[in-house]
């Protein structure tokens, strides 16, 4: 199964890939290429030039006091391995640990990934309940984009064409924080059908200082429940006051659909997971707060 | 329109199993065709060719890749080692002896690729529960052990090779 023929151009430096993509009216960008390719050979896209940038040096996990850089090009395998990233950033990690097996996860990239913006993708909920920002340049020069307002729509970014991805970060996490990813895959494909980032943090006494919960799988684009996360503000976040938040207040509008499960189906599963990733990412924050609590006193 | 008509070939050069192989290729021509039909190694199969079924898992500079699902010309210049590079001489590889040993394959069709994938992880994880051996091999489809073997035969290329040290 071949794709339809193009162009292959290899990028050698990140101003070269930014001139590349505008010299071509239909360019694509080519870094694992585990999620461009197999869309090539369905022939859901048939770019006619594809500028490769995977040799170029955006690799790499900067772990600092003030928050974390992922480059593009670090793979999955790198990022649900880091013991950084796991130690702050867990649901980050494990939206990673979570994409396809490991042998994509050797290969796929983290920037890749996100450019794609496939709703059943697994890093898209994580880097936004995370608050994270994309670095992105292009013929204007460089600039950042906020995770909120990235993702547009089925496989639509606000990246612009001529515009390469090159670094993902996420701010640093306050000392009582505690995150997760938790996944309900398709059986056959590992792709999101329900895929819950949830991010708690505590104040001194213990309560709810601020929550994040966002889901792949459920909608086009990454979905935010910040009606829950308000309803939960200043509470003590116990189970019943999970539950009945999400119960209260989790809308799922306009859910996607499909032969494996229906758009009620993934409103069911977006509520089960949002009780179960919010009490997961409480139980860590209680754990970090000890730990913070204990340090300081 | 989409697609063009002639694109310009690319000069690729890869070195499978140690030799170096060079080719003029169309750019649209995948890592495992290459390694089928200019390097005519054909131990490599093509199973589904959309990246899920595992069965054509070579490792290209060491980790594990779907060689369906990598353009030749990504791989230029780098090292790519298939089933027929694992063997010692006439001494197999420690996970193509124990799957022999323990009857880890029937048709063979997805053993190839099986095999590249168990290298992976034992290169990650040398000594892996049963649990992880079943997720590192989630991509690897086998339609007729029903897996049970496979497990039983990557611990024991496991142990194999931490005797062998």
């Amino acid at each position: 199964m071949y794709p339809a023929a193009f162009a292959y151009h290899r990028a050698e430096s990140l101003e070269a890939a930014v001139e590349l993509l505008g010299e071509h009216e239909d360019a694509k960008l080519l870094a694992g290429g585990h999620s461009l390719l197999p869309m090539m050979k369905l022939r859901l896209a048939q770019p006619e030039a594809l500028v490769d940038i995977g040799r170029l040096p955006l690799a790499g996990i900067g772990a600092r006091a003030d928050g974390l850089t992922v480059g593009a090009l670090t793979t999955h395998h790198r990022v649900a391995t880091s013991a950084e990233v796991g130690g702050r950033w867990q649901a980050f990690a494990e939206a990673a640990a979570s994409i396809g097996d490991p042998i994509v996860r050797n290969h796929g990239t983290a920037g890749g990934n996100v450019a794609h913006a496939d709703p059943a993708s697994d890093l898209p909920a994580a880097l936004l309940a995370l608050d994270g920002e994309l670095c992105a340049t292009g013929p204007g020069g460089a600039r950042r984009l906020p995770a909120n307002g990235f993702f547009q729509g089925l496989l639509t970014t606000a990246l612009e064409p001529a515009e390469v991805l090159t670094e993902l970060r996420l701010p640093a996490p306050g000392p009582r924080t505690g995150s997760v990813y938790l996944k309900f895959e398709h059986p056959a494909s590992g792709f999101a059908v329900c895929g819950a980032a949830a991010v708690v943090e505590l104040d001194a006494d213990g309560r709810c200082a601020r929550v994040r919960l966002c889901f792949n799988g459920v909608t086009e684009v990454p979905l935010d429940a910040d009606t829950v996360a308000a309803e939960l503000a200043g509470s003590d976040l116990d189970d019943a006051a999970i539950a009945q938040a999400v119960g209260d207040c989790l809308r799922v509008e306009e859910p996607l659909a499909d032969t494996f499960a229906s758009g009620e189906y993934r409103a069911h599963l977006a509520r089960v997971y949002a009780r179960r990733a919010l009490r997961a990412a409480r139980d860590r924050a209680r754990t970090a707060a000890d730990t913070a609590d204990g340090a300081g006193g | 329109m989409s697609g063009i008509a002639t694109p310009e070939p690319v000069s690729v050069t890869i070195t499978i199993n140690g030799r170096l192989h060079r080719a003029q290729v169309e750019p649209r021509t995948l890592l495992v065709h290459f390694i089928r039909e200019q390097a005519g190694l054909t131990g490599t199969n093509i199973g589904c060719e959309t990246g899920l079924c595992g069965a054509c898992t070579v490792l290209m500079d060491g980790a594990g890749v779907r060689s369906c699902t990598q353009l030749a010309a990504q791989a230029d210049g780098r090292t790519v080692t298939t089933i027929e590079g694992l063997a010692d001489g006439d001494t197999l590889h420690p996970l193509q002896q124990a799957f022999w040993e323990k009857h880890a394959l029937q048709c063979g069709y997805c053993t190839p690729g099986m095999i590249l994938a168990c290298v992976d992880l034992l290169q990650k994880n040398p000594d892996p529960s049963d649990q992880e051996v079943r997720e590192a091999l989630k991509g690897n489809l086998c339609r007729c052990t029903g897996y049970h073997n496979i497990v039983v035969a990557v611990r024991h290329a496991a142990r194999a090779m931490a005797e062998r040290g």
